[in-house]
């Protein structure tokens, strides 16, 4: 059974199930897309039971013929790496719709249409394995999040939509000039074109090219990342967004920018990754202490959440271009993380902003003692956040400075202080939040979390706890696959190029 | 030579779509004139029927070989040619479609219309198939003449017959520019013959009279199909025809303008390549980037679209550029162009009624949630005119930079793919009217305009399939491009 192409396409299907539902009544809209969301999560289920860890290599491949002419085939499979990153999507989707249930009024069908085909887009760039197939996936997820943010958004979100679209395709769109340029290699080395991942792998590249090819791809991952200085649009996007879309944008959207870097610009072109490294390091630390300090002095509190992402990516990106294996098991261990714990974050502000509709900080004040449910949720959300130990955000943190140590230390310090900002912006915001003196007459009316709303959030931070004490399954999960990612980068390229050589002939 | 008749019309058959096309309209304008009041929708389906016998008589010659030439090997019936009359039936078939309630609607003269649409059809098909310049020449006046009437068929209307004008005085101009063309290639070669002419290249290169003589060609096909710097009378024309024809333009005219186009350039004169392919290279980088960077500020819908069918011509200049590869890459782009473009004006019809055209942007305000299968259909071709996958205009596009990446000229492809960036912008400008933005126009439901419904699902469907399974069409088009030789 084709489970992996079966769980990309059960989001769009459902979407388009959803579509052929009458509008009305919209309670029933509500529960249909819960069970459209369920059902690919369920899938995703199969696939981690089919799947054996421990394992390299990509498994569960499935490969149809799609355009001969161009030699590109419809190839999915998964590994370690992206594993984890389907299963954070299928898990995050029937939350998003949980907690928009309370957050959408108008237009609800097709709300939750567009969500899905968006998952359909993310789980497809996740398991694609033919660069042309990816990158439609990659597309594929920027209309369903133009419509989400430009229709459901706040004040500014044509603004913010348009300015999200118009960044991600500057990138992409240079990426689909380099993704030409390597299936034209392909043919001119091998004699027939192909857009294969694999056969992207086995190219051999000048330097020169390689830069190129890195600098084309590293863009489009870059800005989605983002890392700093093109992550202007994340603010906007995000506090534009409604609380959904923040969240599969936090949760999901940046980790395709890494997870991009990961499978394909560093692999692919390793000598240029290499040349690329030190200034990477260093714009992910200036991300991290940038994204930090920005957010310390937000008043608006979805903005703070945002600004904390470009953060929290920064170590992510840090951990990958240390080029050690710890760090980049530990980068892929923190893009769960911030998947959880920020998309976490973003449901806490939904929440209470569908009660105040507000989202300056300073409106609240002594939630803890009017909202109790919600200020302990809140806790550790915040904590799992900032890197407490014993939950998830420590263990990528951790893993990620102790390897960039060893290759990078003077980055690995300053990015520690990193950390202690997080603490700082984050313990902050919670003083003003949830302590205190109640300052504001409607903060006593607050109603707490109901069922639905714990229902969602429990799963989400329970998870948070598991993934802070019980690390290890994760990280076997993908550990060999990065280390296999990584290992073409320290293959002396020269020396690849002179053993491949025989067999090309 | 003395013409031997037998000879001359043994292979008649290589003009038989074009001749079924203007036998329809001929009959169209009998059964209007001698017919008791005929229904103008009968009209409309006998020209229908017309260009499926056209399609017919073209999928024929296609299975026969379709290496067939005739009438002293002026005309061919190569694969080349049937790919554009098949083309054409397709396109003619939509604006037809899209026509029927409108001309209704409008109180335009059935009868007239569909005769003129067709023989204008026929042009085309014609002018795909002429291997002879004077040939091309003719053919093109037939398809031009009939587009000059329809332009200004609204006769009330005077921004419509500001468009028949312009379009008639610049369109004469330009042929004229044609047939001086013609006139140096036959005064350097003897010969208006395309094989003759390429022989003659193929010996000693253009020499200054050709060279002069490819210029004035490149300034009458440049007319035609809209490139920078001979497109200033686009943006009015499209504005004021009646939307159908403007449909027809953008999808017909520009087709069969590129059919000769390149047939001319690839065929007889592709032994010079290397003399022309700069000055395209230039035409095609200019003809994107001022057609996309106009379109951005436009507030009309329909002046958008004519700004954008400017930058296609552009994006399909790339094509060209990169021939022969790019050859079938800009046949495929033709078909998904034709596709997608000929849907969004059949949804810009759909908006207006009788005296209220409704083409500004802020006419589409809160379309997508009011009419959701329209706002669909508009979604569709907004994403496929921005090449964003998984729709026809991406794998054209994709097809066209591919080969022009192949053929060396990334430079260009980066200029395409920013140009394309900007095009996003006013693209989406529209999705963005259509469902964040607030507005209660009333639209006539679609269910009352069964035949635009159904060009509009035609053009949304081929536009979703070209882009999902573009397999078959695209060995379809490099078997047409491989045939022209």
């Amino acid at each position: 059974m084709p489970l992996v192409t079966l769980m990309v396409f059960a989001p769009l299907a459902g979407a388009v199930l959803l579509g052929l539902l009458p509008r009305e009544p919209v309670a029933g809209t509500r529960r249909a897309a819960l069970v459209f969301a369920l059902v690919p999560f369920v899938l995703a289920l199969g696939v981690l039971r089919a799947f054996h860890v421990g394992e390299a290599d990509f498994q569960l491949l499935e490969r149809v013929a799609w355009i001969p002419a161009w030699g590109i085939e419809y190839r999915v499979g998964v590994d370690g790496i992206s594993l984890l990153l389907v299963l954070l999507t299928a898990f995050l989707t029937p939350v998003v719709v949980l907690a928009s249930w309370g957050d959408i009024h108008r237009y609800d069908r097709e709300f939750y249409a567009a969500l899905l085909v968006l998952e359909t887009g993310m789980l497809g760039a996740f398991v694609a394995l033919d660069l042309f197939l990816f990158y439609v996936f990659w597309e594929l997820m920027l209309v369903p999040m133009f419509l989400l943010i430009g229709v459901w958004g706040g004040q500014r979100r044509i603004y913010a939509t348009m300015k999200f679209v118009l960044f991600t395709l500057a990138g992409s769109l240079l990426m689909l000039v380099a993704i030409l340029y390597g299936a034209w290699q392909v043919k001119a080395q091998t004699g027939a074109m192909s857009f294969a991942y694999d056969r992207f792998l086995a190219l051999r590249l000048s330097p020169r090219e390689q830069l190129w090819l890195f600098a084309a791809f590293g863009l489009a991952f870059a800005i989605k990342v983002p890392i700093f200085p093109l992550h202007t649009w994340l603010p906007d996007a995000h506090t534009e967004a409604p609380t959904g879309g923040s969240v599969i944008l936090a949760g999901v959207l940046l980790k395709m920018g890494t997870y991009g870097f990961l499978r394909f610009a560093i692999p692919l072109f390793p000598d240029a990754a290499r040349a690329a490294a030190p200034w990477l390091v260093v714009l992910a630390v200036i991300g991290i202490l940038y994204g930090a300090l920005v957010a310390t002095v937000q008043p608006d509190w979805k903005r703070l959440v945002a600004y904390s992402s470009v953060s929290h990516l920064g170590f992510v990106v840090l951990g990958l271009f240390a080029f050690e294996p710890t760090a980049a098991v530990g980068s892929v261990y923190q893009m769960l993380n911030h998947g959880l714990s920020t998309g976490a974050l973003f449901l806490l502000v939904g929440m209470v902003y569908e009660r105040r509709h507000t989202r300056e900080i300073a409106a609240y004040g002594g939630l803890w003692a009017t909202v109790p449910r919600f200020a302990v949720c809140l806790l550790v959300a915040m904590l799992a956040s900032v890197g407490l130990p014993g939950l998830n955000g420590f263990v990528g943190e951790f893993l990620i400075l102790l390897g960039s140590f060893r290759t990078r230390p003077v980055a690995a310090t300053w990015a520690t202080s990193g950390v202690i900002f997080a603490a700082l912006y984050l313990l902050w915001m919670y003083q003003r939040v949830a302590f205190g003196p109640v300052t504001h007459e409607e903060n006593r009316r607050l109603t707490d979390l109901g069922a639905r709303e714990l229902a969602l959030l429990v799963p989400v931070l329970g998870l948070c706890v598991v993934m802070g004490l019980y690390p290890a399954p994760f990280l076997r999960c993908a550990q060999p696959s990065v280390d296999r990612m990584l290992a073409r980068l320290w293959a002396p390229a020269a020396v690849e190029r002179i053993a491949a050589a025989p067999e090309a002939r | 030579m003395p013409l031997d008749p037998g000879a001359f019309l043994g292979r008649w058959e290589v003009a038989l779509p074009g001749l079924l096309v203007a036998a329809a309209a001929m009959l169209v304008m009998l059964v209007d004139a001698l017919g008791r009041r005929v229904e103008q929708r009968g009209l409309a389906a006998l020209g229908i029927l017309g260009l499926g016998a056209a399609a017919a008589a073209a999928l024929w010659l296609w299975a026969a070989g379709g290496t067939a030439a005739g009438f002293e090997d002026t005309l061919r019936a190569d694969r080349y040619a049937l790919f554009f009359a098949l083309l054409v039936c397709a396109g003619a078939g939509l604006t037809l479609l899209m026509s029927v309630e409108y001309v209704e609607e409008q109180g335009i003269a059935g009868g007239e219309y569909y005769a003129l649409l067709l023989l204008s059809a026929a042009g085309m098909v014609f002018m795909a198939a002429a291997n002879d310049l004077i040939v091309i020449f003719l053919a093109l006046e037939i398809m031009s003449v009939g587009v000059y009437v329809l332009a200004g068929i609204l006769r009330g209307d005077a921004r419509g017959n500001e468009a028949a004008v312009k379009y008639f005085l610049l369109g004469a101009f330009a042929s004229a520019f044609l047939l001086y063309g013609i006139a140096f290639f036959y005064g350097a070669t003897g010969s208006t013959r395309l094989d003759t002419i390429a022989q003659a290249v193929g010996h000693g290169g253009l020499t200054p009279m050709m060279l002069v003589g490819t210029a004035l060609l490149l300034v009458g096909f440049g007319f035609k199909v809209a490139l920078i710097p001979f497109h200033v009378w686009t943006p009015d024309v499209y504005e004021g025809a009646p939307t159908a024809i403007t449909a027809f333009m953008a999808v017909g005219v520009k087709a069969a303008g590129f059919a000769a186009f390149a047939r001319v350039f690839v065929a007889a004169l592709g032994g010079a390549a290397a003399s022309w392919t700069g000055l395209l290279w230039v035409a095609a980088a200019l003809t994107m980037t001022v057609g996309n960077v106009t379109a951005v500020s436009q507030t009309s819908v329909k002046r958008m679209l004519a700004y954008s069918s400017i930058a296609h011509a552009g994006y399909a200049l790339v094509g060209l550029v990169a021939a022969p590869a790019g050859g079938s890459a800009l046949l495929f782009y033709l078909v998904a162009y034709a596709a997608m473009n000929a849907g969004a004006f059949a949804v810009l019809i759909a908006l207006g009624r009788r005296g209220e055209p409704h083409e500004a942007l802020a006419d589409l305000a809160g379309l997508g949630f009011r009419h959701p299968l329209l706002g669909l259909a508009m979604t569709v071709f907004m994403l496929s005119l921005a090449g964003i996958p998984p729709t026809a205009g991406f794998v054209g596009k994709f097809y066209l930079f591919s080969a022009a990446v192949d053929a060396g000229y990334v430079g260009l492809v980066v200029i395409g793919v920013l140009n394309s960036l900007v095009s996003v912008y006013y693209y989406a400008g529209v999705v963005v009217q259509m469902y964040m933005a607030e507005g209660a126009r009333p639209v006539i439901p679609l269910g009352e305009r069964p035949a635009l419904a159904a060009a509009i699902a035609t053009a949304a469907v081929v536009t979703v399939l070209l882009g999902v399974f573009p397999a078959g069409a695209m060995e379809v088009a490099r078997a047409a491009f491989a045939s022209l030789r």
